[in-house]
């Protein structure tokens, strides 16, 4: 079991490491100059020594990639060039929007998507069956900050009932008002999430009620509550949640789009003023962010199985 | 979003496998899916091609008539300068479309060649797969926008910075595909018989590969015209002179209150065309027994 851990845990190292070395790699194999890139059209030559010497252009590539780790592993993430702050500085008073609207889209998700997704199964073939199935194609194909704006025209311009945009913090303006503001963003967020999650509960789920288990939980006579839940979801749960670990990269990108949308200061917003102001530092840095998050949230997934299944033991 | 591989394994048991069938095509138009899906993506593909002949100029500014509602003149409106965002929006099919073919087209080349080697070739099989899962863990949007800001936005660099994220997917499904085949009579019978590795890989590697590769490029091609309007949208992608769908919509955030049609119009024109492609993709995946492909 240890060892299991372990061994897991020390495989996303390698990972880890191919994710940096794709970030450092980048800025230094674009074409042209990339201090000149990164200084902008109006540049003087002095701005562009700054640049490079800021980022250790100057450097051999090697001594650049070995400091760079070193930082990293120091938990540096580097400066942003135009405010001198460090990166790690610039995520952490950003961190706190990005999070809470990733942490109700996932409730939320879930809490729609898996009952919706058994429906489904159990009805499968069914009207309500192609409904779901529609609804999860259509998910995948509005993009996000469309939705967004739907959303926004029919709920908040016409029926007035929820704020447009901003965000409250639930810790300066308590959370009635936080929740107000996020239901849209939430929702705006979900939908691919859901149609995700649904499709995949569906489509375990239908493959656990063929199994003979359920025949004979039929034969006992047990209702079919629980045979959905017991005998069907429980045995159906570890591939949704690794759908639910895999689909982070979706909200990820997805929280980029949403937090311009609806005007929110998180993560996203510090990506797109960035590639503004064009502070190479704080891009790359919020890629590694988002990468090792990532790859943290399904190391953790992996790590739970036996939660989910004791049948899986490490 | 290689969540959607994940769904197809599953959803494929269910599936009845159709192989060798000299009527494939026939059998495909026959699912529903792949039907209405090819269908709506014919006319999407007709009005890229001949729409922007027939409609006035997408550029042509006309400040008089400014944030006008949709009219029998103006059947979408106009934008903040006067310009007809009918004639934007059919132009705007052209860019959609050649950016979701090009990142398909080229994801899926590269995506074979490495995934072949991958599969074959032992030694090299662990380092290309641990890059693969490192560039998978990188947020797609995110490193499109870098890549863009560092290289500077054109068509170009558009496209390829929306392929180099979409090359794992490709290349993870070759890869399974090489391993369930390599290991089968017929190649071993072709190995045993003194063929060449590339005869080998030529004739019967790939063909085994081209079903489940059709499939992949369908959802590549989608997620590649979302992720396009996504840059558009966030200004980081095509340069705002060209009327794409999410550059249309970019400009059309100012004035959402007060002209709500310049976004919902390009956007209502993308959703069609990513759902075409979507549910086409579906069909196909049903006819064509990704079986192979499951095994990941």
């Amino acid at each position: 079991m240890l060892r299991y851990i372990l061994i897991r845990i020390l495989a996303t190292i390698p990972v880890m490491v191919i994710v940096a070395a794709f970030v450092f790699l980048m800025l230094r194999l674009s074409p042209g100059d990339p201090a000149s890139v990164i200084a902008g059209d109006y540049a003087t030559a002095e701005d562009i020594a700054r640049i490079r010497e800021k980022l250790g252009l100057n450097e051999p590539i090697l001594v650049q990639f070995v400091n760079w780790i070193g930082q990293l592993l120091r938990g540096d993430l580097g400066t942003s060039i135009f405010s001198n702050l460090p990166v790690t500085t610039l995520i952490g008073q950003r961190l706190e929007p990005t999070l809470l609207l990733t942490l109700t889209t996932i409730l939320f998700t879930v809490i729609v998507a898996v009952p919706l997704g058994t429906l489904a199964a159990w009805k499968s073939g069914t009207l309500i069956d192609r409904f779901v199935m529609l609804f999860s194609v259509g998910g995948f194909s509005v993009p996000v900050f469309v939705l967004g704006y739907i959303l926004i025209y029919v709920l908040a311009m016409t029926l007035k009932v929820l704020p447009v945009q901003g965000y409250r913090s639930p810790f300066e303006h308590g959370l009635g008002p936080f929740l107000w503001h996020m239901v849209l963003p939430t929702l705006t967020l979900s939908v691919i999430f859901i149609a995700l999650i649904a499709r995949m509960t569906r489509a375990s789920v239908i493959e656990v009620l063929q199994e003979d288990y359920i025949r004979t939980a039929r034969a006992k006579g047990q209702s079919e509550f629980t045979i959905l839940l017991r005998h069907g979801l429980r045995n159906a749960a570890v591939p949704i949640v690794t759908v639910i670990g895999i689909g982070i990269a979706l909200l990820i990108g997805g929280v980029v789009v949403t937090e311009s949308v609806y005007n929110i200061p998180g993560l996203g917003r510090l990506v797109l003023d960035a590639v503004q102001s064009r502070d190479y530092p704080i891009i790359q840095g919020l890629i590694l962010f988002f990468s090792f998050v990532y790859i943290l949230i399904n190391l953790l997934i992996d790590l739970s199985y036996p939660l989910f299944d004791p049948r899986i033991r490490y | 979003m290689t969540a959607r591989d994940d769904i197809d394994a599953v959803e494929a048991d269910s599936v009845t496998p159709i192989r060798d069938d000299p009527s494939a095509l026939r059998l495909m138009m026959r699912n529903r899916g792949v039907f209405w899906g090819g269908m709506l993506l014919a006319v999407m593909v007709m009005i890229a091609l001949f729409g922007p002949l027939l409609t006035g100029d997408p550029i042509a500014l006309n400040p008089i008539k400014r944030l006008k509602p949709p009219s029998g003149e103006l059947f979408f409106g106009s934008d903040f300068l006067g310009r007809d965002i009918f004639a934007r929006v059919v132009y705007g099919a052209r860019i959609s479309l050649v950016v979701g073919l090009a990142v398909a087209a080229i994801s899926v080349a590269i995506g074979l060649f490495i995934g072949m080697i991958a599969g074959y070739i032992r030694i090299l099989d662990g380092i290309i797969m641990r890059v693969m899962d490192g560039l998978m863990a990188i947020p797609a949007i995110l490193l499109a926008i870098a890549l863009i800001s560092l290289s500077g936005a054109t068509l170009t660099t558009v496209i390829i910075a929306i392929t180099i994220p979409e090359i794992p997917r490709v290349v993870r499904l070759v890869r399974s595909v090489v391993l369930t085949v390599r290991d089968e009579p017929y190649v071993e019978a072709a190995i045993a018989a003194g063929s060449r590795l590339p005869l080998i890989l030529h004739r019967h590697i790939l063909p085994n590969t081209i079903a489940p590769l059709i499939v992949q490029a369908t959802y590549i091609c989608g997620s590649a015209m979302l992720t396009e309007s996504i840059l558009g949208f966030l200004g980081a992608g095509i340069p705002p002179e060209i009327p794409s769908w999410g550059n249309i919509m970019s400009e059309g955030r100012t004035y959402f209150q007060i002209s709500p049609w310049i976004i919902f119009f390009p956007g209502i024109a993308l959703a069609m065309t990513v759902l075409a492609v979507n549910v086409m993709g579906d069909g196909l995946r049903d006819t064509l027994d990704p079986r192979v492909a499951r095994k990941m």
